[in-house]
């Protein structure tokens, strides 16, 4: 009884911070104390967070690695785009198509992908990112390789904190269910995973169509922040950018890609002034982290209640 | 085993930490000093696109350092600030807001015209005027839906309609071709814009186009694609795109025989096109530019030679000069006003008249797109001939 | 001038010339796809940075060119060997630690190592592209029958399969070669055998990144030009040739190579050139789905 109290005073408390946080930097958007420049980072790093923790179902907790997410946030950003800018519908419907687009074109991608192992896989959603970005570049409905200009500027503050909310509620009530359990133990041992029933292939699936639905989400509102969007931004080296948010955070925890995200958005922009460095130190990131702490900043632990009490000194 | 998702409350934690960091250190660089001009440099310096911007910032340096050993613009001295906006728009958009916040009276670049559409938000809620060395779509200074011009947005370079329709009457009248292939740059909007323009006028001329071809960035063996041109026997071949594609492409095609002659852009201005494609390759191959490198004019001849010496022998191409003329424009500005406040120096662009620059006499219109002649340049025994020159 | 040749001449002509065509484009892809797939072969790795060794190979080349003043025989010979011992350092700092890894940790450090040597080549050299001199190795042509070739294409067909035929006999009749294919069917019966594992997996990457590097030197020369990213789209191909004819077969290499030369050649030629690049992807996304071996590609089960 005293338990299930305990639980839903923190979760009142939870959700108490949560729009504290929204509260004050929509207060702090809105009274202009955030000039422009760390507004455009704010909301990179957003969708960075929104990136990383999509990849890192696919990559960390189902252990498939996938190199063509950014193929899934160009459908999303396309899609979204074609039904605010040139069907006139609202922001939402724009969303929604964003995450149906790219979660379909997740599950058409992966049904055939997912049956190939680890560095077949790995090429082979390359290939498709790169297939994707090919195609666009020559639709010239959506004008090839000029892109899409002058989108309308609908992304704002409360829409990305809540979709960025979503996405790591979906996410982590996903992995700490029983499809998440399932999914963890296809990253273990698929031949055992197998062996007791579970159909792996359909499972990866699941996790692979969560992962580019989220990606495809972050498209559009990427898409409607920046207003432009061309085949060229979403190209491997977009999807290398989110593979090393998620090796460095942890492949296998959602805190650790929401810190790495939030630390290589400061780093990108810190790096401004220094072109090549940028991507020696993402190119050597990589490379170490690999080497001497394949788990990353945060192995597979989360942050969660329970630690915190363990550090302030409270009750277990 | 129950775990509770403290996802969100370590999420939060996180970010007030963060957002306060960066709150904490806002303060920093909005200083602008007395002594000194503020110029942003917003280029490609990594990227799909980075040679080229790179020569870019390399010919603005090259100005800006000779305006300063001058003595500076108004007595003071030009203070460049550079940031790579790696070839996405998105970044050139933060890279502009970063400047902005440095106290910027203008900025420079970027190169490619999907880059300068990321920046002009910034500079239009800032009120910071915009040089566009390279950028030639034509919604860089206009919006395509409203026919707003952008006020803040100029450029120094032609747009896509002026260079592909140049070529496309150069190609009928001159050359008296009755049938054309386009092998463009499919991966650039520049190629693409290009070709369409070519197309436009040499069809209205009476000419048919036989194939449109597609090359892309790094593309670096043709000879699959020129071999089915060959096929076709077109009386012209148009080549929009940028000479690391077209130098070699060039070669391939005159060493299977291709005799036709082969026109360009100013995309092709650069002392490799002779270096790869060989002067006798280049023979009976045609491009638009604004000016020529090997014009004996002595304003040219100076530019030429000071790049040259300042970055070890190499010659420049069309964006360094572009770059080069870019500043030398916001000075000629600057001067105009007689003043450094950024409103003062966009009503003093949008008004520039007879600015002589290395890449040709320029006057600003309405569109904030430069009036300015086009060279019809001919490739003979590996140098330049200028063919015609045509006022717009 | 030449006649006006009757139509059906003029396509069989136009056919031939784009296998020749397809046949050159080939050669480098085989030549790249051949320490792809040694390398794969024995530690089961993908290599990404393969494409960006030979960069370095295709730079090494023109520094000896340019700046030594070589020919392009003793540039080919430095930028083999400068490669090779750049393939031996990169196994030993950056793959051997992960040998007993996951296969997804490997693969993230190849692409970890791929960006660094790209970018490190743009962090001391620039980006910008570097030209080639023409007197490297000047231009032969020759027409037989209406059909074009050139010295160069003559070169690399040649070169491909000659090294090729070497690496072969390597493999089969030398006791290193034995070594390789002992430590690519069973590490651990093999260390029981007293092979040394390290020293044959060090060789392997030798002998993989010597010829990457060969195949760098001659695109600079056949193309002119070399930049820091030239490595990447080739690598890419070249992979995907290795898939298609068998990755770990080295007859599979050659084949994959000049199958996948000549299919691009055919799909520019006779198809639509935009869609190329989308072509070689697709093929190797059709090629994993239904025979993943390759073409001379064995079905092995796997073992529990």
């Amino acid at each position: 009884m005293q338990e299930k109290k305990r639980n839903w005073l923190s979760f009142g408390g939870e959700v108490l911070i949560l729009a504290a946080i929204f509260t004050i930097v929509q207060y702090a958007i809105t009274a202009g104390l955030l000039n422009q420049y760390y507004q455009i980072n704010l909301a990179s790093m957003v969708i960075n967070i929104i990136l990383a923790v999509s990849l890192n179902l696919i990559n960390g907790f189902t252990g498939q690695l996938s190199l063509g997410h950014a193929g899934f946030m160009a459908v999303g950003a396309y899609a979204s785009v074609i039904m605010t800018n040139m069907l006139g519908y609202p922001f939402i419907a724009g969303l929604l198509m964003a995450c149906l687009a790219a979660a379909l074109a997740g599950f058409i991608i992966g049904v055939p992908t997912l049956r190939l192992k680890g560095d077949y896989l790995a090429i082979a959603t390359l290939a498709f990112g790169e297939v994707i970005r090919v195609v666009l570049q020559n639709i010239d409905a959506v004008n090839g390789p000029a892109g899409i200009v002058g989108i309308s500027r609908l992304t704002t503050w409360p829409w990305l904190f809540g979709a960025m909310l979503l996405t790591i509620l979906v996410v982590v009530n996903l992995v700490n269910s029983s499809y998440g359990r399932a999914i963890i133990s296809v990253r273990e041992d698929e031949i055992a995973s197998e062996l007791m029933g579970i159909n792996t292939t359909s499972y990866k699936v699941l996790a692979f169509v969560f992962g580019a639905m989220f990606a495809g989400l972050a498209g559009a509102l990427y898409a409607h922040y920046f207003y432009i969007i061309k085949p060229e931004t979403f190209n491997f080296l977009k999807s290398f950018d989110i593979l090393v948010m998620v090796v460095l955070g942890g492949l296998g925890s959602t805190t650790g890609a929401v810190i790495a995200a939030m630390f290589i958005t400061v780093l990108t922009a810190v790096l401004q002034s220094f072109p090549a460095i940028r991507m020696i130190l993402y190119a050597l990131t990589l490379i170490i982290v690999m080497i001497y702490r394949p788990q990353g900043l945060m192995g597979n632990r989360e942050l969660s209640r329970q630690t915190f009490g363990r550090i302030w000194g409270g009750r277990k | 085993m129950k775990r509770r998702s403290g996802r969100k409350l370590a999420m939060l934690v996180m970010m007030t930490f963060v957002l306060s960091i960066l709150a904490g250190c806002g303060g920093g660089g909005s200083e602008t000093q007395d002594e000194q001009i503020n110029v942003g440099i917003n280029v490609e310096l990594s990227g799909g696109v980075a040679s080229y911007g790179t020569n870019s910032k390399d010919g603005m340096m090259l100005a800006i350092e000779q305006i300063n050993a001058a003595g500076g613009v108004l007595g003071k001295q030009l203070n460049p600030i550079i940031k790579d906006c790696k070839s996405l728009p998105d970044e050139a958009m933060s890279v502009s807001a970063n400047l902005v916040g440095e106290g910027i009276v203008a900025q420079l670049g970027p190169l490619t015209s999907g880059n300068v559409q990321g920046s002009t938000s910034v500079m239009m809620d800032n009120g910071i005027p915009l040089v566009a060395p390279a950028a030639t779509a034509v919604n860089v200074t206009v919006d395509e839906k409203t026919g707003d011009i952008m006020d803040y947005i100029f450029r120094v370079c032609f747009i896509d309609p002026f260079q592909g329709t140049l070529m496309a009457e150069f190609a009928s009248t001159n050359l008296e071709a009755k049938n054309a292939a386009i092998y463009m740059d499919a991966s650039s909007d520049y190629g693409k814009g290009l070709a369409k323009y070519f197309k436009e006028t040499f069809e209205a001329n009476g000419g048919t186009i036989v194939t449109e071809e597609g090359f892309v960035k790094g593309d670096r063996d043709f000879k699959a694609t020129l071999t089915k041109i060959k096929g076709h026997n077109p009386d012209f071949i148009y080549i929009p795109g940028y000479y690391e594609e077209a130098a070699p492409l060039i070669k391939q095609a005159r060493e299977m025989g291709i005799t036709a002659p082969i026109g360009g852009t100013d995309g092709w201005d650069s002392s490799d096109m002779v270096a790869v494609a060989t002067a006798e390759n280049l023979n009976n191959t045609y491009f638009t530019n604004h000016y020529s490198s090997q014009d004996t004019d002595p304003q040219i001849v100076a530019f030429v030679e000071a790049y040259k010496a300042k970055y070890n022998g190499k010659d420049p191409d069309s964006f360094a000069a572009l770059g080069y003329d870019a500043v030398q424009l916001l000075v000629q500005a600057i001067n105009d006003a007689n003043s450094t406040e950024p409103e003062a120096i966009t009503a003093a662009l949008a008004t520039i008249k007879d600015f002589q620059g290395i890449t040709g006499k320029m006057t600003i219109d309405e569109q904030h797109n430069p009036v300015k002649a086009g060279v019809i340049i001919e490739f003979k025994d590996g140098g330049q001939v200028m063919k015609a020159r045509i006022q717009p | 001038m030449p006649l006006p040749l009757l139509k059906e001449v003029a396509i069989m002509l136009e056919f031939s010339q784009q296998l020749i065509n397809g046949l050159s484009l080939g050669a480098i892809y085989a030549l790249i796809a051949l320490g792809y797939t040694m390398v794969y072969g024995i530690i089961l790795l993908i290599n990404f940075a393969h494409g960006d060794i030979m960069m370095v190979g295709a730079f090494v080349g023109f520094y000896s060119i340019t700046l030594l003043g070589s020919n392009i025989v003793a540039a080919m010979i430095f930028a083999m060997i400068a490669c090779a011992i750049l393939g031996v350092v990169i196994e030993k700092i950056a793959y051997r630690p992960l040998r007993n890894s996951t296969r997804i940790a490997a693969l993230i450090t190849a692409i970890g190592m791929s960006l660094f040597l790209e970018y490190a080549t743009i962090f001391l050299l620039g980006p910008q592209q570097k030209v080639f001199p023409q007197s490297a190795f000047p231009l032969q042509q020759y027409e037989i029958m209406g059909l074009l070739i050139t010295n160069k294409d003559i070169f690399i067909i040649v070169s491909a399969v000659v090294l090729m035929i070497i690496l072969q006999f390597i493999i089969k009749q030398t006791k290193t070669g034995k070594a390789m294919r002992a430590v690519s069917v069973d590490r651990e019966a093999a260390v029981l055998m007293g092979i040394s594992v390290d020293k044959t997996i060090s060789i392997t990457f030798a002998i993989g990144s010597a010829l990457a590097a060969a195949a760098g030197v001659m695109i600079g020369v056949y193309y002119n030009t070399v930049n820091p990213l030239m490595g990447i789209i080739p690598g890419l191909k070249a992979f995907v040739a290795a898939v298609l004819g068998g990755i770990g077969l080295i007859p599979g290499a050659m084949v994959g190579g000049f199958v996948l030369g000549i299919l691009e050649t055919f799909v520019s030629g006779y198809g639509s050139s935009l869609y190329r690049d989308a072509v070689a992807f697709g093929v190797l996304i059709l090629i994993l789905l239904i025979k993943p071996t390759g073409l001379l590609g064995k079905n092995t089960g796997e073992k529990v």
